[in-house]
């Protein structure tokens, strides 16, 4: 589950030696991306469930928050999934349309994922690059606080947060994103140390260029490979602690919902043999998981021939 | 190797004292107190309670009063919501049922993660590695809060073979769920690590003299192979032990277990401040104490590190 931190070394010092030979990397990487059968799959899988998401709300007969009271009470045996009926996905056990539920649930889980990974991708990358460029004294005392933070259990942090703050769907979005910048910033910060040598950094510092704006313009484009890579395997991360929240009551409330909530709310019911109430936000859940994790994987080892 | 243990402990130090100023600043900037219900106090009576639990002194003497409490008598004070019950009694009263099934989790997913990892190394390109594999990959997207319900709509309500929640006193079959949901995906991520990491030791150097010299096989793998392997898996065990304490939340959840998890939840929906920052701290001292112990055993394991 973890993004392993050596393999994301490898991939810093990869792209940096790929800089030197002058060919395009890029049209490399692109090549071996789609050359890669279980990314280019992730990659439809994901297009699927984004397509899902922002479309599948017209093709729904009813909205997320209509009781439809002809099945309530005789969920089990009416409320089962059908064309006829309207209810593609079956209804919940309040007789609400599961196919609406589960689109919403996607369109807010999916924003959870990246809402929270630009936060942290977005943090972490100015933060490392500061602390790499500016280096010494002040790298070592910024890098000792991501150090003391990291051993902060932040799942209860989090919830901590939430109980104080509310629990609104911003403040989920920010506490989610704030909190997983630390290993962003690790990474980028050793990325920083590399191309802090280079000579385009020294003709700029010799141009008299402000350090905010090396950092800002020289620096940070040419981490892109590396945040691309981790922002992709940081989105279902994302998704996964918003669900872990959610399932366990405290994210997002109702009448909004999301894979997390939807998951606990069929687990809670599948006694009652309304099973698809749970397997379907389960499956979209599982597909677009893995679709995450197979792009991350395919885009890291198209930005890192060295690693195959 | 001792000023080793020294120095990392100056830094656990200050880290603690920094997790709690932070979860008390945290309480203490919440709109709405601990008292705040839909009954009105009498603002007499509020005055009363709020002398009882310290909150009218100013707020650098509560941290002081907070800090040399937990730290000095290992005290976290009263709950706020249930006024007979102290933050360590429901620690008391938790913390053992977590602390059971969380180590028989966590050692089941080291010794069947490392076992199924060195099988699938050793047999590479079998149908063993890639049943090991197929299994690590698969076991990415279960995490516990999918694996759990998944367990109980098999084993109770279509097989019927396993009680789906409770504990009466950790009896093996109210054991075996919690342990497979919370352990599954530790297991596979550190099956997947240990394969990979087994599959390069195999191709040193060291590995290649020990077979030239015609040692049996059994002996590479367990005296040659096993050490220099086990690094990248016990540098896993840090984060996978945070995890785990966060998974036992929805364990605690979803099968009544009476562990830590359900008290923290339940303070997280009642606001009771006291409890959840009891919690944390506990929580963040055991992790901070637990990567300190791998730190040692990773110096230990590996000779070319030396502080």
């Amino acid at each position: 589950m973890l993004i392993e931190q050596d393999k994301m070394e490898n991939l810093a010092d990869a792209l940096v030696a790929a800089e030197v030979k002058g060919r395009s990397p890029w049209v490399d990487a692109r090549k071996r991306f789609f050359n890669n059968k279980a990314a280019v799959a992730g990659l439809i899988v994901l297009i699927c469930v984004g397509l899902f998401a922002f479309l599948g709300g017209y093709f729904a007969k009813f909205s997320n928050d209509e009781i439809d009271f002809m099945v309530i009470g005789q969920v089990a045996q009416l409320g089962g999934p059908s064309i006829s009926s309207g209810h593609y996905f079956g209804t919940d056990d309040l007789g609400r349309d599961m196919f609406a539920r589960v689109v919403q649930g996607t369109q807010i889980s999916l924003m959870v994922g990246v809402v929270g990974a630009a936060i942290a991708v977005i943090a972490g990358t100015l933060y490392g690059a500061t602390a790499g460029y500016v280096g010494g004294r002040i790298d070592n005392i910024m890098m000792r606080i991501v150090d003391i933070l990291m051993a902060i259990p932040y799942m209860f942090v989090l919830i901590l947060l939430l109980v104080i703050f509310g629990r609104s769907i911003s403040m989920l979005f920010v506490g989610i994103g704030l909190l997983s910048w630390l290993e962003m910033s690790r990474i980028v910060r050793g990325q920083t140390l590399t191309l802090k040598n280079k000579e385009f950094i020294e003709a700029a510092q010799a141009t008299g260029v402000s350090s905010f704006k090396i950092i800002t313009r020289h620096i940070v484009p040419n981490l892109l490979g590396v945040v691309a890579v981790y922002a992709t395997l940081l989105v279902p991360l994302m998704i996964l602690t918003e669900s872990f929240i959610s399932f366990l009551g405290l994210g997002v409330q109702e009448p909004l919902t999301s894979w997390g909530a939807l998951i606990s709310e069929g687990a809670g019911t599948m006694q009652y043999g309304t099973l698809w109430q749970l397997a379907f936000p389960l499956f979209f859940f599982v597909i677009t998981l893995f679709g995450f994790y197979f792009v991350g994987d395919g885009l890291r080892d198209a930005l890192d021939p060295k690693d195959r | 190797m001792l000023n080793y243990i020294i120095k990392r402990l100056a830094i656990a130090v200050p880290t603690i004292l920094v997790l709690i100023v932070f979860s008390f600043l945290l309480m203490h900037a919440a709109p709405g107190g601990p008292f705040t219900s839909e009954r009105a106090v009498p603002p007499e009576i509020l005055a009363n309670l709020e002398a009882k639990y310290g909150l009218d002194q100013p707020l650098y003497m509560q941290i002081w009063t907070y800090i040399k409490n937990v730290v000095f008598h290992f005290d976290f004070g009263p709950s706020f919501t249930y006024k007979d019950r102290t933050v360590n009694e429901i620690i008391a009263q938790g913390f053992p049922i977590t602390l059971t099934y969380g180590s028989v989790a966590f050692v089941f997913a080291v010794i069947v993660g490392v076992s199924l990892g060195v099988a699938a190394a050793i047999y590479h390109n079998s149908w063993l590695d890639y049943l090991a594999v197929g299994i690590s990959i698969g076991a990415q997207v279960l995490p516990n809060f999918v694996m759990a319900p998944i367990l109980v709509l098999i084993f109770t309500l279509w097989l019927g073979w396993l009680p789906g929640g409770g504990w009466e006193n950790g009896e093996v079959k109210f054991l075996i769920m919690p342990v497979i949901a919370l352990s599954t995906s530790f297991m596979a991520s550190i099956a997947r690590i240990m394969r990979s990491s087994m599959l390069e030791v195999m191709n040193a150097n060291h590995i290649r003299t020990a077979r030239a010299k015609g040692l049996p096989t059994r002996q590479i793998i367990f005296r040659h192979a096993l050490k220099p392997a086990m690094l990248p898996v016990v540098s896993y065990l840090g984060p996978a032990f945070v995890s785990m304490i966060t998974g036992s939340v929805v364990i605690d959840m979803f099968f009544s277990t009476g562990g830590i998890g359900l008290f923290f939840v339940n303070a997280a929906l009642n606001r009771d401040y006291s409890v959840m920052m009891g919690i944390t701290i506990l929580i963040g001292v055991l992790t901070i104490l637990f990567n300190l112990v791998v730190d040692i055993i990773y110096a230990w394991i590996d000779p070319k590190i030396r502080y």
